[in-house]
């Protein structure tokens, strides 16, 4: 009987193995490659919510150089900080998607057709994850740099956007 | 004699012991003095084994006899002084190896070679005082004959390997540190680099191939990496050429004399001489490199590379681009 009950165990815990599901392949021609067609992307809250996403928009914040302006963890610079409760466009994905497809005036320069859509999506969701806009158990909770700061999974909360704003 | 033959499709593996992938190349001066310590050591641990079965069948089959004590302490005391000259003889063929090791080739001037790897691929950087005369590359490696490489190590991400099994053994590359490797390549030939330490999803999918040459011809494929590829005349490839420049291709790769200066993806200026792309992955031909552009999540699941998207002529259009990169 034991036998039996330690295969059971075994049976359920064999379902855990599945590897949690990421759409690496995405089909570029659906998310376009900058222009009107990503704003509109169904997908978006997909990839607010993903930390796969969120953890490659990491990535890609240090790879194109935002840091340069808003700091290595989105704390601002030369940019404004990202990490606070401030919007000046607005805080839901498509206004941060159009802010890194088109610029903004002083300075922001535009990314159009110079990252995938999927990639603009992606540091959106990263964007809105440093100003605690996303579950945190979403949120990587660590950075990939070396850093003396708190994770951004642990900062305060009362200096953060409110969460729940929508998408 | 039924447990023998089953044994016997084991045989097969033992065709993986050579090529351009194996240490019993021996095609450097690490791995050749690693062979020879590998065979004294099997020697030395063989005869300890049969002796071991020796003395084991004696005292089952042979009888208990009175008086047997006498010899068995001659043989004991025979046994402990064969395993001490044993052990004292490997450990001093082992420190002199390293020495010899360390010695090869000291009189002459090292190529300084700095390689960072990165998931899933192998940036090169051939070191120069003159910095006109440092050449970057990535997923290759070229090395003359018989001079000593002295290779600096460094990481971007995890923890990865460099081993280039029929040159020499392995080091890590560890990120925000520096390690080092020498290596004196002994012969002419191509050979396989791969890491060997699991750095994630496209692990097995990160390796570069090994050129040794005469210092000759290392010398004119130096030279030829020191030029910018030529600029495109065909209508077709320079259509090629202005996607890659407007897109995000040249985030991410450099093309010496051209403004793509992207440092987090390889460096693509000689893309078109290497035998293969998408670090090992793929041999290089028109066709999977179209492939590989179309969809590099299909080839190789987890890769940096985003599918940019195209039309099939632009996609035509920046492969021929690419094949220009000689």
């Amino acid at each position: 009987m034991p036998a039996r009950m330690l295969v059971l165990a075994i049976l359920v815990m064999l379902s855990a193995c599945r590897r949690s599901d990421r759409s690496e392949t995405t089909d570029p021609h659906a998310e376009g490659s900058g222009g009107g067609a990503i704003l509109t992307a169904p997908q978006q809250e997909g990839y607010a919510s993903s930390a796969y996403h969120i953890g490659e928009g990491q990535r890609l914040f240090q790879w194109m150089n935002c840091a340069g302006c808003h700091g290595p963890h989105g704390g601002g610079g030369m940019g404004p900080s990202l990490m606070d409760a401030e919007w000046r466009y607005g805080s839901g994905m498509s206004d941060i998607v159009r802010t890194i497809d088109g610029g903004r005036p002083n300075g922001m320069p535009a990314f159009h057709n110079r990252l995938t859509g999927q990639q603009m999506w992606q540091l959106a969701a990263y964007v809105r994850a440093l100003s605690g806009l996303t579950p945190s158990d979403a949120v990587p909770s660590r950075g990939d740099e070396m850093s003396s700061k708190a994770p951004i999974t642990q900062r305060d909360p009362d200096k953060l956007a409110k969460p729940g704003e929508p998408y | 004699m039924r447990s023998l033959l089953a044994l016997l499709p084991l045989t097969v593996l033992l065709t993986g012991c050579s090529g351009v992938q194996a240490m019993s190349e021996g095609a450097g001066f690490g791995s050749q003095l690693f062979n020879q310590l590998m065979l004294l050591f099997l020697v030395v641990t063989g005869i300890s084994y049969a002796l071991v079965l020796v003395f084991l069948t004696v005292a089952v089959v042979g009888r208990r006899n009175e008086g047997g004590e006498a010899r068995l302490k001659t043989l004991l005391i025979a046994w402990v002084g064969f395993i001490l000259i044993g052990l004292i003889l490997l450990t001093l063929v082992s420190f002199m190896s390293d020495r010899r090791e360390a010695r090869e080739g000291a009189d002459q001037t090292p190529l300084k070679v700095t390689i960072s790897a990165n998931q899933w691929w192998w940036g090169v950087e051939y070191q120069n005082d003159d910095p006109t005369q440092i050449v970057h590359t990535a997923n290759e490696l070229h090395l003359p004959v018989g001079r000593p490489v002295q290779f600096k190590l460094n990481a971007s991400d995890v923890i990865h390997s460099l081993w280039i099994p029929a040159l020499a053994g392995k080091q890590d590359l560890i990120p925000g540190r520096d390690n080092d490797v020498r290596i004196v390549p002994t012969r002419i030939g191509r050979y396989r680099a791969q890491c060997a330490e699991f750095c994630g999803l496209q692990h097995a999918h990160m390796a570069f191939d090994v050129t040794v040459e005469s210092p000759k011809a290392f010398a004119a494929w130096y030279a030829a990496q020191l030029k910018p590829p030529p600029e495109p005349t065909d209508p077709g490839v320079k259509g090629g050429q202005d996607f890659f420049m407007t897109h995000a291709c040249a985030n991410c790769h450099t093309i010496a004399g051209t403004p793509a200066g992207g440092r987090t993806g390889p460096d693509l200026t000689h893309i078109a001489s290497r035998s293969t792309i998408a670090a090992g992955t793929l041999p290089m031909s028109r066709g999977n490199l179209m492939g590989w552009i179309a969809n590099p999540q299909g080839v190789k699941p987890g890769v940096r590379m985003p599918a940019v998207g195209m039309t099939p002529d632009e996609l035509h259009a920046v492969a021929s681009y690419l094949e220009t990169l000689k």
